[in-house]
């Protein structure tokens, strides 16, 4: 029997390794933001897993509400990132840096 | 066994969910993914024994993102807006694959270290809340929580920026058109009520149990957007004063009674006697501003003046 | 009284942001006044660090590990006050620009919160002891420059707030991470109780981690390029706040991280990357600073050099260094080039935003004869041009002079040698708009005329970094404040 802790400690560390593939390799800001969500809960997930190694006292209650506020945050983070998206996408018809299209900056 | 076997299952789910909303070749497809992956995330909290943080996964991580980016790939879509598709970079992938390892790796090696358990429920009683978690974000590590729901205002306002100029004053959002007699707005008229109860179910429960005012606030905010969605409200204008009062009352209530604190000799200090009535008062106010600025964001700047 | 005065340099920026939102009419007014209600907060607060030492305060009552823990020390209550100095002069440089004419505008309603969140979020990273804490106040700070860069709503200045998300994005993952974990082995987010842990391996790789991730949030080479653009890019109040302040606040906390929390682990090899990027970022900044030519892009180009200076207290002053008599000095330095640097750096962009609206455009040759037609805002550009060169008397000149003495001091002279030729180019890119605003041909015809009380506002920053090259000893005293692992004896300028 594996504790639920470490398997998912371990599935927030592939997550973080996919999330910070696709945030790379990506040019598509959709796609990059995506990718960065999935890094971000990976993240989480590993900070989450570490706050229950210790079963006799049951969940850490702190990690959770700073997950929590984390969350939070990073959904601001993606709002604004959207909306600027949308502004830079209606403005050029591009949905990818300049330079990441091979253009100049 | 049984256990380790769903947990198996749930993880192979949630790599399987993360690898096809990463790399799927169209993007709506990948948003799909991504909405079925914060299921599976959230699913994983309740396996971690972290309700709250489910409940904050299931309402914002995959919902209203999931939201969001959909809405995304409309605009993008509309605006005929794309970026060239890059070839899989292996010398990337082998590297992202290698911080995994050592992530994975590092986890392992942790110390065994036990976390706050013990302070923290040595100073729940007279902390407001028979909930740790409520407990940490609105007495413990009230800070963060005011400067958290503040970040919201700050990106919202971020946000409205983006507007033209000439549609500063007008209705935020794209004015939706919805056939009264149509499905959407049957759900509009049918699921509000009941989307209301669940979530000031979820703030009152928050001070004992799982819940709390960003969960809560997150079902209001659904609520609110269905029922403007269905043509049963109209979002009101940016300029309006019951708006913004709406948008910064729950900080203004939090800083205030914070302030309150410093004059006493501790900055957001609650006394313990208030500090049930303080903290459900700050989670009514919060949830009030929570909700109007996720629904906000999720309208987006406004695009007309009418 | 002491919570009072720690909080409210918090505080009061929140309140005048949510009343900023309900009450746009009167925005710029509270805008102003809490600049200058803080600015006032932050001096009395640096009289009592000054004579008190520095001053803790648990908020809610709750000690860490529970709670989060504030506290003024030497080096954060002097950013505190130059920054509160240079918000006042900033928000009232944006009047003009900002204020509602009657009806309410987009960027009228946005750029107040935006500023005073802005400003909340600079404060709390200069106090805050708290990693966890630290990230929020950096994400809130962040997210407002962004929506700033982004307030003048051209495709360009979209474009440049997509690239800073990308890298902001980036950086505040890998610095939660790395709180993660110092979380997961210790239990504590405190930079006070971290710093009496044994350090072992999470904690290298916590403070790894937050490296990096404050590395990119602070612009440093090779994580530069999405700086230029977005200072440049912005209206130019929002530029001077940008260019000046933002990138100080992730700084500070780079310098709690290693000379307070973990001092032991900066390895010689650490220090040296630090200090080899900084030293890079100087030649390479400058360098693309002289190509540049329209004018605020050559000032923000100079801001990646500017900064690159900062990451020479490193090598200088950190690690085992930190006990040797020259290290006060290169402590100081760091801050007194901060110092100058924000002074003079928003001193520049006020100045270039006053010349873009007197020429119309920004391209360097706009500004032929200039000085003519606006003597005052040519003279704060001149002056503030001095500090950035670090030519003697002026603020930037103590801060070089002060790296100098520390890096021979200590037989580092290698970076002595970054001092020199970073001067060197700082003068190149800094002579050609200087010697068309001050050349005696060229017709200033067709200017739009700037008040002269808003060409003031750059004169009096400009004047303040020169003057802190003139009294630096009271400041030299004060930054040692509460300095961890400080020596005894300092070698004094």
């Amino acid at each position: 029997m594996i504790p639920s802790a470490t398997l998912f400690g371990l599935a927030g560390a592939a997550l973080v390794g996919i999330g910070l593939y696709g945030f790379l390799a990506h040019a598509h800001l959709l796609r990059r933001l995506l990718s960065f969500n999935v890094l971000g809960s990976g993240v989480f997930l590993m900070f989450g897993a570490a706050a229950w190694r210790s079963p006799i006292l049951g969940a850490d209650a702190v990690p959770h509400a700073l997950i929590i506020t984390g969350i939070v945050v990073k959904l601001a983070g993606s709002a604004l990132a959207i909306a600027l998206l949308v502004q830079l996408a209606r403005a050029t018809r591009r949905a990818a840096l300049p330079e990441d299209e091979g253009r100049p900056p | 066994m049984i256990s380790t076997a769903l947990d198996l299952v749930l993880v192979a789910l949630l790599v399987a969910a993360a690898l096809a909303a990463v790399g799927a070749r169209g993007l709506f497809a990948g948003v799909v993914f991504f909405v079925a992956y914060g299921v599976f995330v959230a699913i994983a909290w309740l396996r971690l024994d972290a309700i709250d943080v489910a409940l904050a996964e299931a309402a914002i991580g995959a919902g209203l993102t999931g939201v969001l980016l959909l809405g995304a790939v409309g605009h993008l879509t509309r605006a005929g807006a794309g970026a060239p598709p890059r070839r899989p970079a292996i010398p990337l992938a082998l590297a992202c694959a290698g911080i995994s390892v050592m992530l994975g790796w590092a986890f392992l090696s942790l110390p065994d270290a036990p976390g706050l358990q013990v302070p923290v429920a040595a100073a729940l009683p007279g902390s407001g809340s028979t909930n740790p978690v409520t407990s940490v974000l609105l007495n413990f590590r009230a800070f963060d929580t005011l400067l958290e729901s503040i970040v919201l205002l700050a990106v919202l306002v971020g946000v409205w920026a983006l507007a033209p100029d000439a549609a500063w004053g007008g209705r935020p959002g794209l004015v939706q058109r919805v056939r009264p007699d149509g499905v959407l707005a049957g759900f509009g008229r049918l699921l509000p009520p009941l989307g209301l109860l669940v979530g000031v179910y979820l703030v009152w429960a928050g001070t004992k149990q799982p819940g709390g005012a960003f969960q809560g606030g997150t079902v209001l905010a659904a609520v609110w957007l269905l029922a403007a969605m269905a043509g049963v409200t109209r979002a009101p204008r940016v300029t309006s004063l019951v708006l913004r009062i709406a948008l910064v009352a729950g900080p203004v209530l939090f800083l205030a009674v914070g302030m309150a604190g410093a004059l006493g000799g501790s900055f957001l200090g609650l006394r313990p006697d208030w500090a049930a009535a303080l903290v459900l008062t700050i989670e009514v106010g919060l949830t009030l501003s929570i909700a109007s600025a996720l629904a906000l964001l999720v309208l987006g700047p406004p695009e007309r003046a009418a | 009284m002491t919570t009072l005065l720690l909080s409210l340099p918090v505080a009061l920026p929140l309140l005048a942001a949510l009343l900023a939102v309900a009450a746009a009419r009167q925005a710029a007014g509270l805008a102003m006044a809490t600049g200058f209600l803080v600015l006032g907060l932050s001096v009395w607060l640096a009289f009592e660090v000054a004579a008190l030492g520095p001053i803790t305060i648990a908020l809610g009552g709750w000690e860490a590990p529970l709670g989060i823990v504030l506290r003024a020390d030497g080096l954060g209550a002097g950013f505190l006050v130059v920054s509160a100095m240079v918000m006042a002069v900033v928000l009232v440089a944006a009047q003009p620009s900002f204020e509602d004419q009657g009806q309410e505008s987009r960027a009228g309603f946005a750029f107040w919160p935006l500023a005073l969140l802005l400003f909340a979020g600079l404060n709390t990273a200069f106090l805050s002891r708290d990693l966890f804490n630290l990230f929020v106040a950096l994400e809130l700070l962040t997210l407002s420059a962004i929506a700033l860069v982004a307030i003048g709503g051209k495709a360009d200045a979209v474009t440049a707030a997509l690239r800073y998300m990308v890298f902001a994005l980036l950086g505040s993952v890998l610095f939660l991470l790395g709180a993660a974990l110092a979380y997961a082995a210790h239990a504590t987010l405190d930079i006070g109780l971290l710093s009496q842990v044994e350090p072992g391996w999470p904690m290298a790789a916590a403070l790894a981690l937050m490296t990096m991730g404050l590395a990119i949030k602070t612009a440093l080479f090779p994580f530069h390029a999405w700086l230029p653009p977005a200072h440049a890019g912005a209206p130019a109040p929002a530029s001077a706040m940008l260019s000046a302040l933002v990138p100080k606040a992730s700084f500070v906390i780079l310098l709690r991280l290693w000379f307070d929390l973990a001092p032991e682990l900066a390895s010689p090899l650490l220090l040296a990357v630090l200090g080899g990027l900084g030293a890079v970022a100087v030649i390479h900044g400058s360098l693309l600073a002289i190509g540049q030519d329209r004018l605020k892009l050559i000032i923000a180009y100079s801001t990646v050099a500017q900064l690159g200076y900062l990451f020479l207290v490193f090598p200088l002053a950190g690690g085992a260094g930190a006990a040797q008599p020259w290290s006060a000095g290169a402590w100081t330095a760091a801050s007194f080039h901060a110092f100058a640097h924000m002074l003079a750096k928003a001193s520049m962009f006020l100045a270039a935003g006053l010349f873009l609206r007197a020429v119309g455009h920004d391209r360097l040759e706009g500004l032929r004869g200039l000085a003519r037609a606006m003597p005052i805002a040519c003279f704060a550009f001149g002056l503030s041009a001095i500090s950035l060169m670090g030519l003697p008397l002026s603020g930037g000149f103590t801060a070089k002079y002060l790296l100098l003495t520390s890096a021979f001091a200590s037989g580092q002279w290698g970076w002595g040698l970054v001092l020199v030729a970073g001067g060197l180019l700082a003068a190149i890119y800094l002579f050609r708009p200087l010697n068309l605003m001050f050349s005696k041909e060229g017709a200033a015809a067709s200017l739009t005329p700037v008040p002269r009380w808003e060409q003031v506002l750059p004169l009096l920053l400009a004047l303040a970094a020169v003057l802190l090259g003139l009294f630096s000893a009271g400041p030299f005293a004060f930054l040692q404040i509460g300095r961890p692992g400080a020596a005894a004896e300092g070698l004094l300028p």
